[in-house]
């Protein structure tokens, strides 16, 4: 089989460029709202609050932190980096070039997907001058990073194709990820809450991917972590389905 | 000559309902330059999107140099560069970085000679490190046409490419088409403006309400549809066709010193001659003769209204 590795490499430096491009939203933007989350609820907040299993309050949000920014701007990336195109209809091009539609989410959610990671450590290493970081399974961690960032960098693509105007873009991600990302457990344990909202945050999915993760650094977790990995799995294994049938219909792109 | 773009039977019916193309069959021959002449909303960019894989066909199959357009697109869209109608490019990049991007979507490795010598060509050398969204109209369009050329297409698909576009770089850009064309490259132009039919391309296709009414070569289209008017100007006035004329149809011109008579070409007598017998009858003194033909836009009129 032919691979137009190419294509796939210019649509990655060109994404990777756009963040090149506006460094200090992309870099700067996160280093700083993380040094605020420490400042207050690190310093000043954190300071009044008991240890969490066994870590200090401080230390306990650095990996929901690390999560909530690697959510957000996944999605955030690869879903305006189609729409853009998009909606100048500069997509034309890539849809009359010879490059297959697998080839073109290589391209995309990839370059979103390394933003991230990027970012991701940016974070940690922010973290790092505020706190003492020790991570228990750094293996894991990575693999947690890397998975995360893969699978919403995957949806952020869905949700580029599936909007047809800027509302829409922001919809999922405003109404949906940021309050699933607050309730599912980067600022507390779950085992804080009464236990009838312990089960109702059982069915929140990112309760799974910040316990997980949490897990890499402290091993301390909410729910066991090889549930988290089965579950980060399966919505990559959704978004991958989701996207396949996408290409299969020419959804959102070929009339 | 050989063909280089096979359509068949081609259809298609939009979700909305609408009915672009019905059943359009057409033979674009290898090196030459072909106008798709129709108005607005007749479907030419509807085919052209298809043939470029932008948009699916309802039914009916296309294939380029041998190629099905759908299972082998890669070998198909190698050879077409597509100029679309609309503005659509990006915003924040440069023209240099955009026409670097094209080349490489198309899976050729970078040749910075080659686009430099295209942005020369194209009056953009100046304005490589220009962002997209800086540009004015007309060179916007010169960058779209950069990146169709990008990555040395053998096909070439101009949709409405002058329109908005001035004076200057419509002739630049007609320049450029035949020198493309005498390098081999085979031109597909849409336009609804008739004299760029008639000026540049060798065969012209109407298309109306998504059919495609006929494709002829420019030249024995003209002949063979035209009609010609022979312009009779008579040296004093007069104040009616003579009855004598009646059977001739004559048109009696507003300053009453010339007679219009109108003929077929295709006909087996034209009626020259015993028009000016007739008129010879009259007495009337003839000052001089002209005959013309008639343009690709009265072609084009008369087959859109006649169907």
């Amino acid at each position: 089989m032919r691979v137009n590795y190419q294509a796939i490499r210019v649509i990655y430096k060109y994404e990777m460029l756009r963040a090149w491009n506006t460094l200090l939203q992309s870099v700067a933007s996160p280093v700083i709202s993380t040094s605020l989350y420490f400042v207050v609820f690190g310093a000043a907040i954190g300071s009044r609050i008991e240890e969490i299993d066994g870590v200090s309050y401080g230390v306990f949000i650095v990996p929901g932190l690390v999560m909530l920014s690697l959510l957000t701007q996944s999605i955030a990336n690869a879903s305006f980096g189609i729409f853009f195109p998009k909606f100048t209809g500069s997509i034309y091009e890539v849809m009359s070039a010879p490059i297959s539609f697998f080839e073109i989410v290589v391209g995309y959610v990839g370059a979103a997907a390394s933003k991230s990671l990027i970012l991701g450590v940016i974070i940690l290493l922010t973290a790092n001058l505020f706190i003492d970081l020790n991570i228990a399974h750094p293996f894991v961690m990575v693999l947690f990073l890397v998975l995360t960032c893969v699978s919403f960098a995957l949806f952020g693509f869905i949700i580029g194709l599936w909007a047809t105007n800027f509302e829409k873009l922001q919809l999922i991600p405003m109404l949906v990820i940021t309050p699933l990302v607050f309730l599912g457990g980067s600022f507390y344990s779950v085992s804080m809450l009464p236990p009838a909202w312990q089960t109702v945050t059982l069915f929140n999915p990112v309760l799974y991917l910040i316990s997980g993760f949490r897990w890499s650094f402290f091993e301390v977790a909410d729910v066991s972590v090889a549930v988290s990995l089965a579950m980060i799995s399966l919505f990559l294994v959704v978004c991958l389905v989701l996207v396949w049938w996408m290409f299969k219909t020419g959804y959102r792109l070929k009339q | 000559m050989k063909s280089i773009v096979k359509i068949e039977a081609l259809s298609k019916v939009y979700a909305s309902g609408h009915q672009a193309l019905s059943r359009v069959d057409l033979e674009i021959r290898q090196g030459e330059i072909l106008a798709l002449l129709g108005p607005n909303g007749a479907g030419k960019t509807t085919l052209i999107s298809i043939i470029c894989g932008i948009v699916s066909a309802s039914t009916g199959s296309v294939s380029v140099a041998g190629y099905d357009i759908v299972r082998d697109y890669r070998q198909t869209r190698d050879l077409i560069g597509l100029v679309p109608q609309e503005l659509t490019l990006g915003a924040f990049d440069t023209v240099w970085n955009s026409v670097n991007f094209s080349r490489g979507l198309f899976g050729k490795s970078s040749d910075p000679a080659y686009l430099e010598q295209l942005l020369k060509d194209l009056s953009l050398w100046d304005k490589r490190d220009s962002e997209l969204r800086e540009l004015s109209g007309g060179m916007k369009r010169r960058v779209l046409i950069a990146k169709a050329l990008s990555h040395e297409p053998r096909i070439l698909f101009l949709d409405e490419p002058t329109a908005g576009v001035d004076v200057e770089l419509r002739q630049d850009m007609w320049k450029m088409v035949r020198k493309l064309n005498d390098s081999g490259v085979t031109i597909i132009l849409t336009t609804h403006y008739i004299e760029e039919a008639e000026e540049i391309a060798d065969r012209v296709g109407i298309i109306s309400e998504g059919r495609l009414l006929l494709v002829e070569d420019k030249q024995c289209l003209m002949q063979k549809l035209g009609t010609k008017q022979l312009l009779i100007e008579l040296r004093q006035a007069i104040d009616a066709v003579p009855a004598a004329l009646a059977d001739y149809s004559l048109e009696l011109s507003a300053d009453r010193y010339h007679l219009v008579y109108t003929y077929d070409t295709q006909s087996e007598r034209t009626g020259i001659t015993s028009l000016l017998q007739a008129l010879h009858g009259t007495g009337l003194s003839l000052k001089d003769l002209k005959s013309s033909q008639s343009s690709l836009e009265q072609i084009f009129v008369s087959l859109v209204s006649a169907k």
